[in-house]
């Protein structure tokens, strides 16, 4: 017996060293690249899998999270490690494909390995394949190609492979969106994302273009970023080459006016399928234009000009996205809305660093750099998260509509928890992550004595006043999500069946709320890592002042204007909290009551005197009404069976869209006239035409 | 290659050639009927023949003898056949209604011929071949078969029309600079081939949905007006 037992210890020290040796002999990208070829096996097979009758394919979501872990793996060893190049012969002869890991990728990597691994273990307790065999079977293959996709895109050094896995993205994002095709509205909300995408990628397309004619046209070699970096530009060509990447990437990420894909296609995707796409793929977005402008164009031509447009955008962005989420009552709408707010914060980050790089102010600009990587991160994690509730509490409710929800968190006690935990990062609660990349872009935004124009200065203290308002509305939404979902009683009259979601999604959820605690609570290491990539991109960091705390204080720039620590954070509050229970239970030692809360002599109660999700943002509505484009319906107070009414519509459908829809439908009736349907007019056409031609050959 | 001959009985014979080409197309646009416009079509491919393999003689251009080769096989025996053919089967023999009438395409056509003389102008300076004036009637043939396709109801006169203007393009190329590449006039033999037998495929299919050949019909297949 102990012989066996020894036996088996040996046996598995060898599988661990084994493992240990195997993983650590391969170089990250080797490891990435083991991740794209595994997925792509277990897409395959699970088309052909999705024949057999009878087999759970939900399952197969479970090994793809090997993948996940690979990645993460991967990502987290190439953020130290130098850049890693290798060249496939694939693609047309003569045209190789370019890859390349380096920090910056690294680090989104690591975002799509660690989010995907959550979304994965989530999806195989989701979905259910009881008559839907075939089109679990095609969901799994798509969902499989679009992490392979997302992860070709941050790997490829040039633009050919970047632009082919962008448009391979955006194809295998559309056919998960429109996962359920039968109803007209996601065929169309599917439609609205795809043109977006397209126009995107049109720009996308125009801006390689420009870059890669700074040298190398005569091999066909300038197509690889490393020749871009390296190509000389006239100005003019390197502003458009700046704001047709914001176009094309903000097109992805869900910046103003763009934005109007997000709230229509995250409330009809499959809530895991939301989750990826808001957690990882507007990432990958913002993963565009850090490459095409930190690393293409170069930190020493980044104009603070440029800066400020993308700054005032993100700022409107941000502001928009949290006003419409705050009245919105679908919970997967007000998610999306969100999304827009949060890449709005990221890309102010962004806007940030141009700036003080352009004023010539490294330190401040790769603080802001890394502002904006760090929200990156804490936007995919608990996102993420906050997604796979919605989807959780869409299974076990049957509902998105938050008006007709409320005592979630006792059918749910688990995932309420779970949820919490999101709730409070987004609003950047201390000691969870949303406050610390929050922090560090209102610390970016506070280095502004630096600059020295009063125009620039008064803009900048602006944003970060408007940042300030952004995070306050953004903590009262999700107040109102939590308070409105989970608190309360329900709200529809016959008391809805509910159950505690399964256990595949109560891990999922596990793993990305400790992601959310674990990224709050060390932001001190967090940011040492985040340092490499700026110092790789931009060959500078924080500076002494910032690295010389320890591990215990975040200190940006330095020590005597701000610092932070969560640990002792989350001590004092633990220890507060702790007090108070112990104080309490030694003072009153009465026996604990249940009942009614608030039901101070009042006679009869219904669920229905309960605070809406309309009626509590309706304050918001009544300041910011300019903003919205409201129809409402109040009843009268004699009305018998009053039933209450709001709708907000999206601004920008009429302030852009609208106009466009018009010039085209007008020019298209123009050109409508011009076809008789008779064939002897079309000739005319032709005939008058060429006579045209001819004359203006003969006198020149 | 073959001596040049540069006699000026030839080049005479080539212009009185072209000037029955011209009158051929004028006839075509005055025809009234599917048949003789067929007809008229075959003796402008015959006219096109003798004029090319002319042009080869006096020129010496060995590459001419096989075009005019192919176009009496293609454009006055076999087109002529499949056309006639079609319109038998399919019955269109008779008249067809013009859009506009006669006389006046006459006149459009004899303003299109000024168009293409004064047009063949500064072309006629810049050739060297010894046929050269002919340029002007090759043009005028291109632009009336043009009419004819315009100005004829039945969908029979559009590929006549259409065929008889690929007549001019050769008639003006020959004329302009001893013919096209080899290559590219067989190329334009065999698309002009495999369109008559297209064309004919389609009559066949219009008639069974439409139930005639007029193009007034063809007016339904554009969207409605909303």
């Amino acid at each position: 017996m102990f012989f066996l037992l020894d036996r088996h210890k040996r046996y598995d020290c060898v599988l661990v060293q084994g493992l240990s040796w195997m993983i650590f002999s391969f170089s990250p990208l080797d490891l990435s690249l083991l991740a794209i070829s595994f997925w792509f096996v277990l897409a395959i097979l699970s088309l052909f899998l999705s024949r057999i009758h009878g087999f759970h394919l939900c399952r197969m979501f479970l090994p793809g999270t090997a993948g996940s872990i690979l990645l993460t793996m991967s990502g987290f060893l190439g953020l130290d490690g130098s850049p890693q190049a290798k060249t496939i012969p694939l693609g047309l002869p003569g045209l190789p494909f370019h890859l390349r890991q380096d920090a910056l990728s690294s680090f989104f990597l690591l975002i799509i390995g660690f989010v995907s691994l959550g979304i994965s273990i989530f999806s195989s307790g989701y979905f259910k394949d009881d008559h839907h065999g075939k089109e679990i079977g095609f969901l799994l293959f798509q969902y499989h190609l679009f992490l392979i996709s997302m992860t070709l895109v941050l790997l490829s050094s040039d633009s050919y492979l970047f632009l082919l896995s962008w448009e391979s993205m955006a194809m295998t994002s559309y056919f998960l969106v429109v996962s359920d095709h039968e109803k007209d509205v996601v065929r169309q909300a599917g439609f609205l994302y795809l043109l977006l995408a397209h126009i995107g990628t049109l720009a996308l397309f125009l801006s390689f273009g420009i870059l890669s004619s700074g040298g190398g046209l005569q091999d066909f070699s300038g197509y690889a970023f490393e020749q871009m970096e390296k190509g000389q530009h006239s100005s003019l060509a390197l502003t458009m080459a700046f704001f047709l990447a914001f176009f094309g990437f903000g097109a992805k990420a869900g910046i103003l006016p763009l934005h109007i894909w997000l709230p229509e296609a995250h409330p009809v995707a499959p809530s895991p399928i939301s989750a990826l796409l808001s957690g990882v793929m507007l990432k990958v977005a913002i993963y565009g234009m850090v490459r095409v402008w930190f690393d293409l164009i170069g930190i020493h031509f980044l104009s603070w000009k440029w800066g400020m447009v993308v700054l005032a955008v993100g700022l409107f962005t941000a502001l928009f996205g949290i006003l419409f989420a705050l009245t919105q009552n679908d919970l997967k709408r007000l998610l999306a809305y969100s999304s827009i707010d949060n890449i709005g914060i990221i890309v102010m980050g962004l806007g940030l660093s141009i700036i003080f790089f352009g004023t010539g102010h490294p330190v401040p600009g790769a603080l802001g750099l890394i502002a904006a990587l760090y929200h990156s991160l804490n936007h995919a994690v608990f996102k993420g998260l906050l997604f796979l509730g919605a989807g959780s509490i869409l299974h076990a409710s049957g509902e998105t509509n938050l008006n007709r929800m409320g005592g979630l968190i006792r059918s749910m006690p688990q995932t309420a928890i779970l949820y919490l935990v999101a709730i409070l990062s987004i609003s950047a609660i201390p000691p969870l992550n949303g406050f610390v990349s929050e922090w560090l872009t209102f610390q970016t935004a506070l280095s502004v004595p630096l600059l020295e124009t009063g125009g620039i200065r008064s803009m900048v203290a602006l944003s970060a006043a408007g940042l300030a308002l952004v995070s306050a509305l953004t903590a009262m939404c999700f107040v109102k999500v939590y308070g409105i979902g989970f608190l309360g009683v329900p709200r529809t009259a016959p008391m809805p069946k509910r159950h505690e979601s399964t256990i595949p999604e109560r891990l999922g959820m596990l793993w990305l709320a400790s992601g959310c605690l674990l990224l709050g609570c060390l932001p001190t290491i967090v940011v040492r890592y985040l340092e490499t990539i700026t110092i790789s991109l931009t060959g500078g960091g924080l500076g002494k002042n910032a690295n010389g705390a320890g591990w215990l204080w975040l200190v940006p720039q330095s020590a005597r204007r701000a610092s932070y620590s969560p640990i002792v954070f989350l001590a004092v509050i633990v220890v507060t909290t702790l007090l108070t229970f112990l104080v309490i239970r030694i003072l009153f030692r009465r026996k604990t009551r249940t009942s009614a809360s608030w039901n101070c002599g009042y006679p009869a109660r219904t669920s229905r005197m309960q605070d809406t999700a309309d009626s509590f943002s309706q304050p918001i509505r009544h300041f910011f009404s300019p903003v919205y484009k409201m129809t409402r319906h109040l009843p009268l107070p004699t009305d018998e069976k009053p039933i209450f009414f709001v709708e907000i519509d999206d601004q920008s459908w009429f302030l852009f869209y609208r106009p466009i829809q018009k010039i085209v439908e007008k020019m298209s009736a123009l050109a409508g006239k011009l076809q008789t349907g008779k064939i002897s007019v079309y000739l005319t056409y032709s005939f008058l035409t060429l006579l045209f031609l001819l004359f203006l050959v003969k006198s020149p | 290659m073959l001596p040049a001959h540069d006699s000026p009985f030839g080049v005479e014979m080539v212009n009185l050639l072209g000037a029955f080409i011209l009158l051929v197309a004028f006839a075509m646009l005055a025809s009234r009927r599917t048949l003789s416009l067929i007809r008229l079509f075959a003796f402008q491919g015959f006219f096109l023949s003798m004029s090319i393999f002319l042009v080869a003689f006096l020129s010496g251009e060995s590459n001419l003898y096989y075009s005019a080769f192919f176009t009496l096989v293609l454009k006055v025996i076999l087109l002529p056949w499949i056309l006639r053919d079609l319109s038998q089967r399919l019955k269109i023999g008779g008249d067809i209604e013009t859009l506009v009438n006669v006389p006046v395409t006459m006149i459009i056509g004899i303003g299109v011929v000024v168009f293409s003389f004064s047009l063949a102008e500064p072309i006629l300076k810049a050739a060297s071949t010894v046929t050269r004036s002919l340029i002007g009637v090759g043009l005028a043939c291109v632009l009336l078969s043009f009419l004819v396709m315009i100005t004829r109801k039945k969908a029979m006169t559009q590929i006549i029309g259409f065929l008889s203007m690929e007549n001019g393009l050769l008639f003006s190329a020959t004329n302009a600079t001893y013919g096209m590449p080899m290559v590219v006039e067989l190329a334009i033999a065999l698309d002009v081939l495999i369109g008559a037998i297209i064309f004919g495929i389609f009559f066949f299919q219009i008639r069974e949905t439409f139930e005639s050949l007029d193009l007034k019909y063809f007016e339904k297949l554009k969207e409605d007006e909303e």
